[in-house]
Order: structure tokens, then sequence, then C-alpha cells
């Protein structure tokens, strides 16, 4: 018996093949992974809503105009000056904290603030209100969210590295790859509710 | 001198067997990265703001994008733009637009799912606003400003 061997298959052409598919992917493909600065609407409140009352010092107003230019607290500030503005506003601590489920949280013990009396009382009672015209740039609005988001950054970095030695960006980033970890957890809400972001968009002027 | 030149030497041929194989990683790279674009715009490139507090979205099929920009067309006028899916829309079409979004993915995931507004830097505040009290209208309370991370932005 004559043993036969298997003829070999051509595979001359398997390279052409490929490079055929690899073009089609290399011009359909886009690389770029969608980010952004992300932001929580409020819900709609119902029709009989009555507004709680906030104290003028516990509301921090930034008003950008149509010639995109910026009026914090009734005074022009250029866009440099927004975080240091920001965070020494969050950071006063001049007096209680708001009460949460009848249990006052009390003073702010972690604040390096002034603690004026004429400034924020609790880094949970300080609200950011940005107002803008209608006629505002989108990238002057996103320059100030992201300003106002730095000094958060900044007060809560400043907070993990205190009390834990990391910095939360770390913290954050640790839990994301480790969600089983009660501890972190608990690290990265306690320092999430330490300072909390409370930037309300109010309804653009026309 | 002709006695050495009579000699021609063949060159040899570059052994090209391991060409399908590179080729093949190539390949298998782009096709594991490659995301297609679903929709073709009608409204010109964004030009995305920069910002440094940027984050990642993931779970791509929980995204829906809106667009905002000025219309490639220029018979549709050079005001602000919105565009859903790949036809141009108003303000009013974001609700159904949402639903519809809603609709693609199970129950349990609705919660999770986030709108992604990528808005040229010109666009006014305005518009922006129109399409927020429509999401808060129809729930849709996640929200992602798209824009590209910096390391810093000129102030």
């Amino acid at each position: 018996m004559a043993r036969r061997e298997t003829p070999e298959i051509n595979a001359g052409s398997m390279a052409d093949i490929a490079f055929l598919l690899l073009i089609f992917f290399l011009v359909t493909t886009t690389m770029d992974v969608d980010s952004g600065i992300s932001k929580k609407l409020s819900e709609k409140p119902p029709k009989d809503y009555v507004p709680p009352v906030i104290k003028e010092k516990n509301i921090f107003e930034v008003n950008i105009n149509r010639n995109n230019e910026m009026l914090v607290e009734g005074e022009t500030m250029k866009l440099g000056k927004l975080k240091e503005a920001a965070i020494k506003f969050i950071d006063n601590g001049g007096g209680e904290g708001k009460i949460e489920d009848g249990v006052s949280t009390g003073p702010c013990d972690y604040c390096k603030g002034a603690r004026s009396a004429s400034s924020s009382d609790h880094p949970n009672k300080a609200i950011i209100s940005v107002q803008s015209d209608r006629l505002t740039e989108y990238g002057m609005y996103i320059k100030v969210q992201n300003e106002l988001l730095r000094a958060y950054t900044e007060l809560r970095n400043r907070l993990a590295l205190e009390k834990y030695n990391v910095s939360y960006d770390q913290l954050e980033e640790d839990y994301k790859n480790d969600q089983k970890n009660e501890d972190l957890k608990k690290k990265v809400e306690f320092v999430k509710n330490s300072y909390p972001q409370i930037i309300s968009d109010a309804e653009p002027t026309s | 001198m002709s006695k050495f030149g009579k000699k021609k030497k063949e060159m040899p041929a570059v052994n090209t067997a391991s060409l399908p194989d590179i080729v093949f990683m190539l390949l298998f790279f782009f096709m594991v990265t490659t995301t297609m674009r679903e929709t073709d715009l009608k409204i010109e490139n964004p030009v995305l703001p920069n910002a440094t507090e940027v984050k990642k979205l993931e779970h791509k099929s929980l995204v829906s994008t809106i667009y905002v920009g000025k219309a490639k067309d220029k018979k549709l006028g050079s005001g602000d733009k919105i565009q859903l899916n790949d036809k141009i829309a108003t303000p009013n079409d974001v609700t159904a637009f949402i639903l519809n979004e809603r609709s693609k993915v199970s129950e349990a995931e609705v919660p999770f799912m986030t709108t992604s507004i990528k808005a040229d830097i010109k666009s006014s505040v305005g518009t922006i606003t129109d399409i927020k009290l429509k999401l808060r209208d129809v729930g849709a309370l996640k929200l992602s400003l798209s824009s590209r991370k910096s390391a810093e932005i000129q102030q």
C-alpha cells in the first residue's frame, strides 16, 4: 500500500485576506473613549413643592453673562481665582452641619477655613449655584464647572491624605479595582460625604 | 575580470512565511479595539471642551449620545442644532429618544443609563439647558458633559 501524503494547503493568499481585513478595521476604528464631566440632574420637583429656605451665607453664587464674564458673590472674578474662592467658601465651617435623620452632624471638625460667620456653615450645607445666560458659551460653562469640581477634588484629596495617608483619587481607584472591600468603601463614602458636591444649575436668564 | 563576473549570484528570497502571523496579530488588535461609529454626523464634528476633572464612561451600551453643534447643511440655518440618532431634532424629541434608548436595554439596567452630551464649545448654554430640562422630565438623571481630558487648562 502506497502511503498517500496529504497535500499541503496553499496558504500563500492568507496574508492577502488578512491584510484586507486589517485595512478594513484600520479604517473603521475609532479609539477614543468617551469621557466627560459627570453631573447628576435634580429630580423634577412636584407641583406643590416649596423650596426650603436657605440662608444667604450658605450659597456661593456664580454668574456668567453672555460675554463670558464671571460674577462671583457680586464681584467680577477671573477664572483662575475661582477655585481658591470656592475652596474658601466650602471649607469655611462657620457653624453647625445639617441635620440628617434627626441627628445633627455638628460643626465641621476637619475644615481648615476661616470659620467666618458670614460664610458657609458646613461643607454639607454649602451650595454652589451657577447661573448662566442662555447665550453663554458652552466652553466657558464647562470651564467654570471644571474649576468648581477641582475645588472639591482638592478638598477631598486633602482630607483623604490626612486621614488615610492616601489621596482620594487613589482611594477611588483602589475601590474600583476591589469592589468587595468594605473597608475601602467606607473610606470612599466618608470622604465623599464629608465634602459632598452640591453644584446647582439655576435656570438661565434669557 | 570575466572570470569573476560570470558567476551570477542570485539574491535569496526573503522568507515571508511569518508575514501572515504578524498581520493577523495586528488584525486582532484592531478588531478588539474597534468601535464602529453607528451614526454619521449631520452636524459639524463638535470641538469638545477641555477639562481636568473628567470621568470615563463605562459600559458603552448604556450610553446614549446627543450631539449639539452647527448643522453641516447650511439650509438648516446657523443656530445650534441637536442631533439624535442620525437626524436633526428639536429638544421636544429628546423624550422619545430616551424612551427608545431605554427599550433597548433590560429593565434592571435602566437606572445605570447615562446620557452623554457632545456639544461644541461654541454652542450656547441655552440649548444645553433645554435638553437638560427634557432629560429631567423623563427621569434620565445621569448626565455626562463630554469633554477631553487635559492636564491643565489655559485660563
